[in-house]
């Protein structure tokens, strides 16, 4: 991508459309924006590299808000839509926005393709749990019992954690932040823009319409600290209100809970966070941990991305072709002369 | 051999001959070989061939039968023929798949070798049919080829298998002695085929000969000569409708100045426009294979919103699944080009069989007022022109269009004479550059055309954002007011409309008034225009148009019928344009003929329909 020192200098303000937010007043959907058009002016991208684009929910009218390129698309279709433009250019910065709906039910099948893929695209998923636009039904990631239009007696089906699907359809980058936390959310923006990679990132988002407690633990009452942590690579993974929780890995390698302090615990003791291993078990755990809520870039690794290996299996094809040009390919085979 | 020994030979305008055999004997190189001679000798050829209906049936039966059909004339090959003249029959299943399409009175050559009890069971004869009248109506050639082969490479180094493999080349050689064909061009391409596989060359090459000599040794009482047709001078070589179509993106975008996207799923028989482009990234080709149909077509939309010249190909039940996304393309106004290979329907139907019953879905398959533009392809040489066609009116009219070949046309192949790009016409897409405009409206539309302009992402000044919903007239915001939607619905279906302004006029063939003019599109042109031109050798008084723009329709359409007391519609289908134009033009006499058979017409049962129509 090309980021070039004599870039204008942006603020939030340059990347907002102008026109009216329709979203209800108190969505989630409204802070996140602002993080993502604070994080797009630090970038350092000229404006018009950016493509913003989003499938159907209350989350995908996100690009209307965005003064980039960007589709409005169809349901679940967000993920192929960006990896056609990153293809035919992968010069430009591509965000595709989405929601639990959009991206895990009825666009399941391209949303575990482009992370195979390993497309330099950046996912935002905006998880409320629920969906918005129509109304009040159950998601993929609605909790199991819970009550909506479509399940008045209570769901009966398990949902998705998408940072499990992600990290098991064999994600590079994901990284998990909550409406309400700017400042993280608007570092792991610029964290994924420079993952070269599909880069996964799940925002909690709350719906103050059909699903408003859903993250009350996480961001209300004296205790919300003990509720989640916050990863960084390098650092010990200690959290709570008073900084005396910790991760440890226990005999069985499965992640748990202790109290430094308890038991003979130390600071040395705790598990210290390497989102750049290779190996995605670790990472797959700390996605999947519910309590605590893991907030963070939890995985980012390079490998080679899709769009790099087209573009250089098209280079070395090239020279290695026999036909140089279209009148080359339309003259081969077995050709004769009618007089 | 002495003078009294000649065999008489018939000149003759057209022949038809089909190789049959077991999946694994090689007919369609064996086809392939032959074609290539006759082209190069100065026929004009046309062919088909004719895959086993199951995959891996078992051996020697009927359903493992595979075939290729060759129309060899001095003139008028448009189709690959009705009947055989002459059938190659390489075993008793291929007979009995076969027979019924031989005419009374043609060559028949048989591997007698196979003709053992066993043999005659798997493929289901009650007796052997070489000994209950064959021979009464048709000439048959009774070669102990199997034994022959054998023969013939007994001096050289290779196993029994191997040595049997060549079967292929003792038919084709009995098939050069009777139509008087040099073997030079196969030898020379087995050379080159096998030039590092000595053996190999020099076996097929002495069984080719061995069944030329032995032709020439058993007193055929007839062969045959065809006369040169009169191409026009040039170069040529052989293409099928595939990779015809294929060629024809590729020229397009060179024309336009845009690299070429293709996002594609596989589907037969569509499968090999993806994998041709897949193979010309060595052209700076971005050729997909998406995860599913519609993911290849979201993706071509994107490629477009970024600029390129982008296209998807499929068949029918991936139409069905792309429909929402293409009417994403109605709506966004992106150029894309959706290639269309029709084959035998509903649901999964008749994959590898060709049918013409896309025509309704693609022309009003999708919710909403969503016009479309449709062309059809007609011949598989003519791929290449109107998938260049297709691609110009998308660019230039900012719309997508559908081209509908099918299966016959993707397969079937024809000399074709290799065109100049600088003889196609210009492509001017409608790209806007940076500092062009002062403000950029995405739905402000160019005067008198309907069309909006292409501003490409990654332009500087022109950011936007286009979607699915309704969007308000010139600046493309959301708009739920109710007179505007009504006012874009129209634009769009105006902007479809305008597109006429940019086609042919439709031609007849034949006297432009009169009783009856037979209309066709697509791939059952060369039937049509046979049929047609038989009966007016007949005496009769009949015309044809073929249609090549199914949407918009040529603008002179209705005064073209307005000539003719009745309008026959021939399709293989059961009447979607018969119904299609009686909505467009309800003032005529329209009657149809329709199959839907999963194979073409025959000559004769359109002539047959067309004499009826001429009655009453
Ligand atoms: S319905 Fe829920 S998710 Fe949708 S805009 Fe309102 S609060 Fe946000």
């Amino acid at each position: 991508m090309a980021t070039t020192s004599n870039t204008p200098k942006y603020t939030f303000k340059d990347f907002h459309s102008g026109q009216q937010v329709r979203w209800c007043p108190g969505c989630g959907d409204i802070a996140i924006l602002r993080a993502v058009q604070t994080a797009f002016a630090k970038m350092g991208i000229p404006k018009e590299k950016f493509v913003v684009v989003s499938g159907i929910g209350c989350s995908s009218r996100f690009p209307y808000y965005m003064a980039t390129y960007g589709i409005h698309s169809i349901h679940g279709r967000a993920g192929a839509l960006a990896t056609g433009i990153k293809l035919a250019n992968p010069d430009l910065s591509v965000w595709q926005v989405t929601g639990d709906g959009d991206a895990l039910a009825i666009g399941g099948n391209h949303f575990i393709h482009e992370i195979r893929r390993n497309i330099d695209v950046n996912i935002l998923l905006f998880n409320n749990k629920i969906y918005g636009l129509t109304k009040g039904q159950y998601s993929p990631t609605t909790p199991k019992g819970f009550k909506t239009k479509t399940s008045p007696y209570g769901t009966i089906e398990d949902p998705f954690n998408p940072g499990e699907l992600a990290i098991g359809s064999g994600a590079t980058f994901f990284a998990r932040s909550i409406y309400s936390n700017m400042n993280l959310s608007v570092d792991i923006l610029l964290e994924a823009q420079k993952h070269k990679g599909t880069s996964v990132v799940e925002f909690l988002q709350t719906c103050v319409i059909f699903n408003k407690n859903a993250y009350d633990y996480l961001t209300k009452g004296p205790d919300k600290e003990n509720n989640f942590i916050i990863v960084k690579h390098g650092e010990p993974m200690i959290f709570g209100k008073n900084k005396d929780m910790g991760l440890i890995l226990d005999e069985n390698s499965n992640i748990k809970v202790v109290k430094i302090g308890e038991n003979g615990i130390t600071e040395k003791d705790i598990l210290v966070h390497d989102a750049h291993r290779p190996d995605p078990i670790l990472h797959y755990q700390l996605a999947a941990l519910q309590h605590p809520v893991v907030f963070g870039v939890i995985r980012s690794v390079r490998k080679e991305t899709y769009d790099e290996a087209l573009y250089r299996q098209i280079e070395e094809v090239k020279q290695a072709s026999k036909y140089h040009s279209l009148e080359e390919l339309l003259n081969s085979g077995n050709t004769w002369e009618v007089k | 051999m002495s003078d009294n020994q000649k065999p008489i030979v018939e000149e003759r305008e057209h022949v038809v001959i089909k190789f049959a055999g077991d999946s694994g004997d090689g007919m369609q190189f064996t086809g392939i070989r032959f074609s290539e001679t006759s082209a190069m000798m100065g026929n004009e050829v046309s062919t088909f061939p004719d895959y086993p209906a199951e995959i891996r049936a078992p051996k020697g039966t009927v359903g493992g039968v595979s075939g290729f059909q060759i129309h060899i004339g001095s003139s008028d090959v448009i189709t690959p023929g009705d009947e055989a003249d002459v059938l190659v029959a390489l075993n008793p299943a291929a007979l009995k798949a076969n027979l019924r399409w031989v005419k009374k009175g043609g060559t028949i050559i048989v591997d007698v070798d196979t003709f053992t009890p066993k043999n005659l069971e798997k493929a289901g004869w009650d007796t052997d049919p070489l000994h209950n009248g064959l021979t009464h109506e048709h000439q048959l050639i009774a070669a102990p080829i199997t034994s022959l082969t054998k023969e013939a490479v007994k001096d050289l180094n290779v196993d029994h298998a191997t040595a049997l493999q060549s079967r292929n080349m003792f038919a084709l050689g009995i098939v050069y002695w009777l139509f008087h064909r040099d073997l030079k061009f196969t030898e020379e391409y087995l050379e080159k085929k096998f030039k590092n596989k000595h053996e190999i060359a020099e076996l097929n090459r002495l069984v080719l000969n061995a069944g030329y000599n032995y032709a020439m040794n058993i007193q055929l009482s007839r062969t045959y000569v065809i006369k040169q047709a009169k191409l026009e001078p040039g170069k040529y070589r052989y293409i099928n409708g595939n990779t015809a179509t294929a060629w024809g993106l590729l020229a397009a975008a060179e024309k336009a100045g845009l690299q070429l996207f293709l996002g594609s799923y596989p589907i037969t028989p569509a499968s090999e426009i993806l994998q041709e482009m897949e193979a010309r990234r060595d052209l700076d080709v971005i050729a997909f294979q998406a995860e599913d149909e519609i993911a290849g077509i979201v993706s071509t939309i994107g490629a477009s919103f970024a600029g390129k010249l982008a296209a998807t190909s499929t068949s029918g039940p991936g139409l069905a699944l792309k429909s929402e996304a293409l009417n994403l393309a109605v709506m966004l106004e992106l150029p894309i080009v959706v290639i269309d290979v029709q084959r035998g329907g509903p649901s999964t139907g008749l994959p590898t069989k060709p049918e013409q019953s896309d025509l309704l879905q693609v022309l009003w398959g999708r919710n909403g007022e969503s016009p479309i533009v449709v062309l059809a392809a007609s011949t598989p040489d003519n791929c290449f022109y109107y998938a260049y066609l297709s691609a110009k009116i998308a660019l230039e009219h900012m719309t997508p269009v559908v081209l509908l070949t099918d299966g016959y046309l993707a397969n079937g192949s024809k000399p074709w004479k290799i065109p100049n790009l600088d003889t196609l016409p210009h492509i001017k897409p409608n790209i806007i550059k940076a500092g062009e405009l002062k403000e950029y409206q995405p739905y402000e539309r160019i005067p008198g055309t309907f069309v909006r302009r292409w501003a490409i992402a990654g332009t500087p000044g022109y950011e936007h954002v286009i979607g699915g919903l309704e969007k308000e007239a010139v600046t493309g915001h959301v708009s739920y007011d109710p007179e505007n939607h009504e006012h874009m619905v129209i634009e769009r279906e105006n902007k479809v409309k305008e597109v006429q302004k940019d086609i042919p006029l439709l031609e007849v063939d034949g006297d432009s008034e009169g009783d009856l003019l037979v209309i066709g599109w697509g791939s059952s042109y060369g039937h049509i225009v046979t049929a047609v031109h038989e009966l007016r050798n007949e005496g009769y008084k009949v015309s044809h148009a073929h249609f090549h723009f199914i949407n918009p329709l040529p603008s002179n359409t209705e005064e073209v019928f307005s000539k003719f007391n009745k309008i026959l519609v021939a399709e293989m289908n059961r009447g979607q344009f018969f119904r299609y134009l009686r909505s467009e033009y309800p003032q005529f006499d329209y009657r149809k003929h329709t199959k839907v058979q999963g194979i073409p017409f025959t000559v004769s049962e359109l002539k047959e329909a067309i004499k009826k129509n001429l009655e009453d």
